[in-house]
């Protein structure tokens, strides 16, 4: 469920712990916190020193 | 006596890097442990024994350089070491050490206050380039084409800005052909070199910037691996213009981002990395008697 609109999300073959993956419905960006059963949370913001 | 290595892979996201990373340390039988650097706690005095080598791929700078500086203090080898990461964290210790090394980069510049910000910026001629001395992904860089551009700029960072916009760092604007390159360096080895291509003057794949496959050729070689030596070396994507007939060297990066790169060079980025860090926790460990 997207913590944003409620939207399902389904996790795609492969998805990880740690990954971000886009909400279809509203495109917020969400952090994959678990797997099974599904927990996302809103992917923070880019930080300034974020980065190569 | 042989023992499989432990790599303690630090990251904050498992983005695509990360996850190719992994599979290519798995398959070398290198064992991976995934370290989500917002959760670590390191009591100095009580060294984590879990790992023969940390590979950092933190996106977070900060943490980066916090987290290496802890696990170096107790003997664990990393990539990048963290006086490597520091220098290319840092564009004016980049700058200076590419200076020191006679590695050609774009003529620089620093001053502290926008008054002697100015007064540099038409010693160097317009136009300018002004960057954070730390940042990434293009992020806050301006072209000052004019001194109006550059009073008003100098202006809002010196009254807008942290402690550290506190630094201006300019560079000399090269016009360079729509493209810039990377080099992708992995110990003393130049793997590959990709264009980066923009119509707008920031030649960023993180600003949208096209890549496309560039021979690597003796000049680029040679002045990329000056440029890696003089930050330290290891695994490292050093960024260069075509200044006219010369290569110039802008930055180096010591966390690198390769995934539009791999397609296009066909070369295998993250097997190359994988292999680099078994050869130097393998060769730590031999230094050790493990």
């Amino acid at each position: 469920m997207c913590p944003e609109c409620d939207a399902t999300v389904s996790l795609g073959e492969g998805v990880e712990r740690g990954e971000v993956v886009a909400c279809p419905d509203c495109n917020a960006e969400l952090e994959v916190i678990r797997i099974d059963p599904p927990y996302l949370v809103l992917a923070p913001p880019e930080e300034v020193d974020w980065g190569e | 006596m042989s023992s499989r290595i432990r790599v303690g892979m630090l990251c904050s996201r498992m983005r695509v890097e990360e996850k190719l990373l992994r599979d290519a340390l798995v398959q070398r039988d290198l064992d991976v442990d995934i370290v989500d650097d917002r959760e670590l706690t390191f009591a100095l005095a009580e060294p984590v024994r879990d790992w023969d080598v940390v590979l950092e791929r933190s996106l977070s700078q900060t943490r980066a350089l916090a987290a290496l500086r802890v696990v170096e203090s107790w003997g664990v080898t990393t990539v990048n070491r963290h006086a490597v990461v520091a220098a290319c964290a840092n564009k004016l210790d980049t700058s200076a050490l590419l200076e020191a090394a006679g590695v050609p980069s774009p003529a620089t510049a620093v001053a502290f206050s926008p008054e002697a910000a100015l007064r540099a910026t038409e010693e160097l001629g317009y136009p300018v380039v002004l960057k954070p001395v730390t940042g990434s992904w293009g992020r806050l860089l301006a072209r000052i084409t004019g001194r109006d551009a550059a009073e008003a700029l100098f202006e809002h960072k010196a009254l807008l800005g942290g402690p550290e916009h506190s630094i201006f760092y300019l560079q000399r604007h090269v016009d360079k052909p729509g493209r810039d390159i990377r080099a992708f360096v992995v110990g003393d080895e130049v793997i590959c070199a990709i264009y980066r291509e923009s119509e707008h003057w920031v030649t960023n794949t993180a600003r949208g910037a096209s890549t496309r496959n560039c021979p690597v050729n003796a000049d680029l070689r040679a002045t990329t691996l000056r440029a890696a030596a003089a930050v330290g070396g290891g695994v490292l994507a050093v960024d260069l213009l075509e200044d006219g007939d010369r290569l110039v060297v802008s930055e180096v990066n010591a966390t690198m981002e390769f995934r539009n790169s791999i397609d296009v060079t066909g070369v295998d980025i993250p097997g190359h990395v994988a292999g680099y860090v078994r050869a130097v926790a393998s060769g730590a460990m031999a230094d050790a008697g493990v």
